[in-house]
């Protein structure tokens, strides 16, 4: 069965499932690009993806890039028990990011040595809040890319 | 004149199952027995039930309760959603119904077997929801580690240390001490074991985390003028809210602007509005526990402090019997039992007719709430 068919990796990570609104979000990062949605009519930014603007309630949407720098908002060290794939890593990080070009967007990610590099492979001691990060991609099964983030002085 | 439920109806009969890490009897079985035994409690007979409330993620449903228990025909029936969100919500529905004309004699229950049953985020086939797509690929698996991005960041902004978080666990846990039902009767905690203890999401440990339980629990509604007659102490709904606030994102409230102001806020504001008095009145609170962190964000949203000051409100003992607020006098989800929160309304119930493990004596206002983090609901019951 393929990984897409399984729903994880080869390693036992889950995979993302897009909905017809996160969808793009998925088809740009596999290009390398983080981008946000946003209302095609006031500009707000907006996320979770959704079908229309909470603001001006338009339905025009256009998929703003980002600069992918940001810093840390809150971090979590899951221990187990957990999902297999993720129990062999564990304990691991996981980080909120707050997006430098977007206060308030905030993207849930993995902080990281290198962009294939462990979920485990960055030193705990070295994450604190407000930490700047900058956004990096890693393919974690054919044509499924995830962001991830380096600490911008680790 | 507007139309309220203030006062209009009363909690008359309460009822539980035993409460342990495996029950034997499957779920709609545990249902029965706890609406029996809350029916029996208020001296109703179930040909008498024309009303039932429950949870959406009960798994047994009004169909099959109310022919094996025997009610009559059935005029309303409510389901309300997000987990624990949902518990106050389903006496609040029923107090509704019956002050609408819409029913006289309600049932709200709920039956769970999460310590012998199965965990959804174990199951990577039935995975992710739509939202999760945005959290569970990066190892955001489990409830828990989703309240502990919360909770460092209540740390880092306010000052909370992992003593303060400690402070509710211990509370908790000496009112379970004096609860001969509660999972964890007989089983102390001290500071060394709770600073010890294994991880379970850091910054949360084992003991910031409620109880894995099977269990069911049920009460029953009905007018006030009639709950004068039966023959329990009646315990009136003063006050009822729900709250899903603006822009709200569930467990995972990240991308609002204010991501430690979740529901309770939102629920508060509603249910004091339409209240006789305020949080400096309330005798005894149960405030919903399914980690530790939710009690000083609840203590801040009902307005028992102000914003950033839960963390210190739980110092000097204050969430202890004789403190300022006593809470979860049963041992709550965190020592009695988690059973999404229903356990809390029983104890509440047992707070104003006087007959708690752990009695504040003459207690006679209790606030009752559900799951904060989530689309939830609150109670002011009064005697």
């Amino acid at each position: 069965m393929s990984p897409m068919m399984r729903g994880t990796t080869d390693n036992g990570l889950l995979l993302p499932v897009p909905d017809a609104d996160g969808e793009p979000f998925w088809t740009y990062a596999a290009r390398g690009e983080l981008r946000i949605q946003s209302c095609a009519d006031c500009g707000g930014l907006r996320f979770p993806p959704r079908p229309c603007c909470p603001r001006c309630q338009s339905f025009a949407t256009e998929w703003r890039l980002m600069s992918g720098r940001g810093h840390i908002w809150s971090y979590v060290r899951p221990h187990p028990p957990l999902l297999p794939g993720y129990a062999e890593q564990a304990p691991y990080n996981v980080v909120l990011v707050q997006l430098a070009d977007a206060p308030g967007i905030r993207l849930v990610g993995n902080p990281v040595s290198a962009p294939d590099a462990a979920l485990d492979s960055v030193d705990p001691a070295l994450l604190r809040v407000g930490a700047p990060v900058r956004a990096v991609f890693a393919e974690i099964a054919p044509g499924v890319t995830v962001p991830r983030w380096l600490l911008e002085r680790p | 004149m507007t139309a309220t439920l203030k006062d209009t109806t009363a909690i008359v009969g309460i009822g539980q199952t035993p409460f342990a890490r495996q029950l034997d009897p499957p779920e709609k079985t545990l249902a029965c027995q706890a609406i029996l035994a809350a029916l029996d409690d208020a001296g109703i007979a179930p040909s008498e039930v024309d009303a039932f409330a429950s949870y959406t993620m009960e798994e047994t449903d009004e169909v099959e309760v109310a022919k094996a228990v025997g009610a009559g025909d059935v005029t309303f029936f409510s389901r309300i959603g997000y987990g624990g969100g949902g518990s106050c919500a389903t006496v609040a529905h029923l107090a509704a119904a019956i002050t609408t004309g819409q029913a006289t004699v309600g049932v709200a229950w709920r039956s769970r077997k999460r310590g012998s049953g199965p965990r959804p985020w174990r199951d990577t086939r039935a995975q992710l929801p739509t939202p999760a797509q945005w959290t569970r690929p990066y190892g955001l698996l489990r409830p828990v580690d989703e309240i502990a991005m919360l909770a460092r960041r209540y740390m880092h902004e306010y000052g909370a240390t992992r003593d303060h978080f400690f402070n509710v666990a211990l509370a908790c846990r000496n009112r379970a001490a004096q609860n001969p039902a509660a999972i964890m009767h007989g089983r102390p905690l001290t500071r060394e074991a709770y600073m010890s203890a294994r991880w379970i999401s850091e910054p949360l440990c084992l003991f910031d985390n409620c109880l894995e339980t099977d269990g069911a629990l049920a009460c029953v509604v009905v007018a006030a003028e009639r709950a004068r007659d039966l023959r329990q102490r009646p315990v009136y709904v003063h006050s009822a809210a729900q709250g899903l606030p603006s822009q709200h994102h569930g467990m995972v409230n990240y991308w609002t602007d204010d991501p430690l102001a979740g529901p309770s806020w939102t629920a508060a504001r509603q249910l004091w509005k339409a209240a006789d008095f305020g949080p400096s009145d309330v005798h005894v609170a149960q405030i919903y526990d399914a980690f530790t962190t939710l009690i000083p964000l609840s203590l801040e949203g009902y307005g028992f402090c102000g914003r950033g000051e839960g963390a210190a409100f739980t110092e000097d003992g204050a969430l202890e019997l004789g403190g300022r607020l006593p809470l979860n006098t049963g041992g709550g989800g965190l020592s009695e039992a988690y059973v999404h929160g229903f356990n809390l309304i029983n104890e509440g119930v047992r707070q104003l007719r006087g007959t708690s493990t752990a009695q504040v004596p003459g207690a006679a206002t209790c606030l009752v709430t559900a799951g904060e983090g989530v689309p939830t609901s609150a109670l002011l019951l009064r005697s």
